[in-house]
């Protein structure tokens, strides 16, 4: 697209697609930002306008907001942490030659084609069950007293779930990351008589960290929203409400429209805070 | 100190052997090449003596020490990748001084190792520098500086200019002579490039599917090639290879003879035939001749201005005491 000429053609031919992209985007936006304004309970039957910021200033001055942030971030915090270095570990391994190497690799890939409600159900029913669960008989068979752990650990149980789901994400970009590693750099690191930790410090893990960078960033992106997992194990009890969840729950168990929109508006204002400072800490990573 | 030999080395990849059993001594200082045509396993030899695979049979001594099971950094080599395989994350500083870092000398010490080495390669200027800020040729340099300050037993190059352009590479070449002058180091260079081969090498090691052809001087390789093979390989332009009634005549299979050892004239010859494509390279002309009789044009070198022209006749003299014969399995006729 050299030319003037391609230039303003390829703008024309562009532009329904943007057109649409900002409908689609704008309306919604749009009407959040409007009911966010308005003091609209619909079960009661209210929608006076004019609330002003009143709905916002409501949202962020409960105990519950911010809870709910320290959750979310403690939540994300924990999942990233456990998905980047088990996505590290995991690739390392299935870079290996291995027996049966085709079928690990689609093994390891499946969780990530569980959509959340099902494997958060298999994992409250199925896993940390305190009577019938794996991980109950696991521990009955050490001879330990089973953890109840969507009571006792509820945090802890829903970053695990997810973990489990957004592991093979990690796995898959970070492995390869490390395909993509000329092997002449490793030998010529091994012939410079660096042993496998240095090899992994000084050559892999900075090759990869462009591929990291990414998981990061997109899985913050997709994990500030983690809905279905609290909603099917927890409910939002126990200290598991996230801001997403603190949203619906205002909308739907409260029916306060304007509430529950200003506090979305608020979530999209700070998940985009989130994202700024990700991209200044971790984007120095994707120039060069 | 490197003083390295192969006793019995053999490579087998699975059912495939690539390298049968090889014997083969490198003197300490020397500078010995690999040469050979593609996939004949010159980087597979290298690589055995670099330790990066494993040997299936026989034995590699470095100094009279088996270091058959010796892995690759404590065998006191260093090796410059073709692709270079500088680390694109460290400065040219950092690239040089790793191996440095890796044997875990003072800072101090890496410094002036690093230091020396850079003036050395003309890189001062650049050690700030990550790799794909740099050149070609100087991405040559930093890969053979990461070589030199480690001070090994030896260098292992594999084929280390392909990389660069015809006026780089012959530069470079001198380069790396100039290095083995001063270090004294042994140096093993694998290449496919003959004439890099007969400019730089001490020894020339010629393999051909992973056996030892012939192993000499240049000069040797040049004068009295073992066979056929290291006779067409050796040379450029290539050896003119004939059969038939002429080798008959000389109690041959095949004889051979170089262009530089063939005569032309307007007028007189025993061999005729018809100039075909001329190629003038100033300082020499090269004749494709097509003799009569024969469907493979010779190659003749005339000096730089001779005046023949596409279709005329011409005669030519071979230097008789300059003829190669080999009998019918190739080999030379003394
Ligand atoms: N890892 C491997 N597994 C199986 N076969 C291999 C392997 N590496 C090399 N080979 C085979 O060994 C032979 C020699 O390979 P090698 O790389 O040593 O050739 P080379 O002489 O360096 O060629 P080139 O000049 O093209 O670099 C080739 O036929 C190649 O196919
Ligand atoms: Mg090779």
């Amino acid at each position: 697209m050299a030319t003037q000429h391609s230039r303003s053609a390829a703008r024309v031919m562009m532009a329904p697609a943007v057109f649409l992209l900002l409908v689609w985007m704008l309306v919604p936006l749009c009407l959040t930002l409007y009911f966010s304004l308005l003091d609209y309970r619909p079960l009661r039957g209210t929608f006076d306008c004019c609330e002003g910021l009143g709905n916002y200033v409501r949202f962020v001055s409960s105990s519950a907001f911010q809870d709910s942030v320290v959750t979310t971030l403690m939540m994300v915090g924990g999942i990233l942490v456990i998905t980047v270095i088990g996505g590290i570990l995991l690739a390392l391994l299935l870079d290996q030659p291995i027996f049966g190497q085709g079928v690990v690799r689609i093994l390891v890939i499946a969780p990530f084609f569980v959509m959340p409600t099902v494997a958060a159900l298999v994992w409250k029913n199925m896993f940390m069950n305190p009577v019938n669960g794996l991980l109950a008989h696991l521990w009955r068979f050490f001879g330990a007293e089973p953890v109840e752990w969507l009571t006792n650990v509820p945090l802890l149980s829903i970053i695990i779930i997810v973990s489990w789901m957004w592991l093979p994400f990690a796995t898959l970009i970070l492995l390869t990351a490390i395909q993509s590693l000329d092997s002449e750099q490793l030998e010529a690191a091994e012939m410079d008589g660096a042993g496998f930790f240095s090899r992994f410090g000084y050559i892999i893990l900075p090759h990869m960290a462009r591929a990291i960078t990414v998981v990061i960033l997109i899985q913050t992106i997709f994990l500030l929203s983690i809905f279905a997992e609290i909603f099917v194990t927890t409910g939002g009890g126990f200290g598991t409400r996230t801001l997403t969840y603190l949203v619906y729950q205002r909308v739907i168990e409260s029916q306060n429209v304007g509430l529950g929109s200003a506090g979305g508006i608020i979530a999209v204002i700070l998940a985009n805070i989130v994202a700024f400072f990700l991209m200044r800490i971790v984007g120095k990573n994707l120039d060069a | 100190m490197g003083r390295i030999t192969l006793d019995k080395v053999r490579k087998a990849f699975g059912e495939v052997e690539v390298i049968p059993p090889l014997d083969l001594t490198i003197e300490d200082g020397e500078f010995v090449v690999f040469v050979g045509p593609s996939g004949c396993g010159k980087s597979t030899l290298l690589r055995l003596i670099a330790g990066l695979e494993d040997v299936t049979d026989g034995q590699i001594r470095i100094d009279g020490q088996d270091a058959t099971r010796v892995p690759p950094a404590k065998r006191g080599l260093a090796m410059v990748f073709q692709s270079y395989a500088l680390y694109p994350h460290m400065s040219v500083r950092k690239n040089i001084a790793f191996p440095l870092k890796m044997a875990g000398l003072p800072q101090a010490e890496q410094d002036k190792r690093v230091t020396n080495a850079a003036s050395v390669l003309n890189l001062t200027d650049y050690l700030e520098r990550r790799p794909g800020q740099l050149s070609g040729g100087q991405r040559q340099r930093v890969a053979i500086g990461r070589a030199i300050v480690r001070e090994p037993a030896a260098f292992l190059f594999d084929e280390p200019l392909s990389n660069l352009d015809a006026a780089l590479r012959v530069g470079m070449r001198l380069e790396i002579s100039e290095l083995h002058k001063r270090l004294e180091t042994t140096m093993i260079y694998v290449t496919h490039d003959q004439v890099e081969a007969m400019t730089m090498a001490d020894k020339i090691v010629v393999l051909r599917a992973g056996n030892i052809e012939q192993v000499g001087s240049p000069l040797e390789l040049y004068k009295e090639p073992r066979n056929l093979f290291v006779a067409g390989f050796i040379g450029s332009p290539k050896m003119n290879l004939l059969d038939g009634d002429e080798a008959a005549r000389r109690n041959a299979a095949t004889i051979g003879v170089r262009p530089e050892h063939i005569v032309p004239s307007a007028t007189e010859g025993p061999w005729q035939g018809t100039v075909g494509v001329s190629e003038h390279l100033g300082s020499d002309t090269f004749f494709h001749v097509h003799l009569d009789g024969r469907k493979e044009p010779i190659t003749v070198r005339a000096g730089g201005e001779v005046d023949m022209h596409h279709g005329d006749r011409i005669f030519l003299t071979p230097d008789e005491s300059r003829i190669h014969r080999f009998d019918a399995e190739g080999l030379r006729i003394p």
